[in-house]
């Protein structure tokens, strides 16, 4: 097999990778899909240490983040199509009205 | 060079270059389909590190419910084509600039900590073994699992009353 440090390495990779398209973009989908691409980059360390360590705690871990990456699209989701619905755009430079 | 390792090249590259294609892609569609091509990816990679129920959950949720999500969005709203104009510009560079230097941090964290030394491990049988998994989930982690039910509830009702039309008439 390989040394436990590439998949670290490849997490770390993809959690800035996750970052800087939540930081670049302004369309609120790609927002939600940087944000998942970071969740994947936990469970990926999650795995890795799971099978460093031969204990079974971390792939229950992955469930969990699972279940809350799901709910939380389900309801990011909602709240973008009620944005478009009041502002016509899903662009996240067009939400300032408590701008002062 | 063993299989094992060849199989992570060739899995990490189509990774990152799905991740990064997600990014610089200028149809939302595009983007989500890239995105799915990453989770694919890393669920080949959990499996061949010992945990294909995990891998398979990846699949089956990720980018099968959540991504089907995003994208029955993408087409209700229409917003297929992202805006080219990018008002602050000074952005983008100093994103990348930071996001690099981050990447470069965690690597040398992972150098000095780990070194190359520690290797992965074929799954045991112990190890990949559902029935396992679910006996660790079921007994040490009875109550989060409870707790994620409820998550799920919220959820399903508060997308619910997000999304419901208000009526006119004021109360049904």
């Amino acid at each position: 097999m390989f040394p436990i440090m590439y998949p670290l390495g490849l997490a770390v990779i993809l959690f800035c990778i996750g970052i800087v398209g939540f930081i670049l973009h302004k369309n609120a989908i790609v927002i939600l899909m940087s944000l998942e691409v970071m969740f994947n980059a936990a469970n990926l360390l999650f795995i890795t240490f799971s099978n460093h360590f031969q204990n079974l705690d971390g792939q229950v871990i992955v469930i969990f983040v699972m279940v809350t990456a799901a709910a939380e699209a389900a309801v990011g989701l909602a709240l973008i199509v009620e944005l478009f619905r009041a502002k016509k755009s899903i662009s996240i430079d067009e939400m300032h009205s408590l701008k002062g | 060079m063993t299989p094992g390792l060849l199989v992570f090249i060739i899995l990490g590259i189509i990774a990152i270059a799905a991740a990064v294609a997600m990014l610089v892609s200028r149809n939302t569609v595009y983007s989500a389909l890239f995105l799915v091509l990453n989770f694919l990816s890393i669920a080949v990679l959990y499996l061949i590190m010992g945990a294909p129920f995990i891998a398979f959950s990846q699949i089956a949720v990720y980018a099968g419910a959540i991504m089907i999500l995003v994208l029955f969005v993408i087409m209700l709203l229409g917003t297929h084509h992202l805006d080219p104009k990018e008002p602050l510009k000074w952005h983008r560079p100093l994103a990348i600039v930071l996001g690099a230097a981050l990447v470069v941090e965690g690597i040398y964290v992972l150098i000095t900590r780990f070194g190359p030394a520690a290797a992965t491990l074929a799954g045991s049988e112990q190890m990949v073994d559902p029935r396992n998994l679910g006996l660790v989930l079921f007994q040490k982690f009875s109550l989060p699992f409870e707790i994620t039910s409820i998550i799920l509830l919220v959820a399903a009702i508060g997308a619910v009353v997000l999304t419901r039309k208000e009526s006119k008439q004021g109360g049904d």
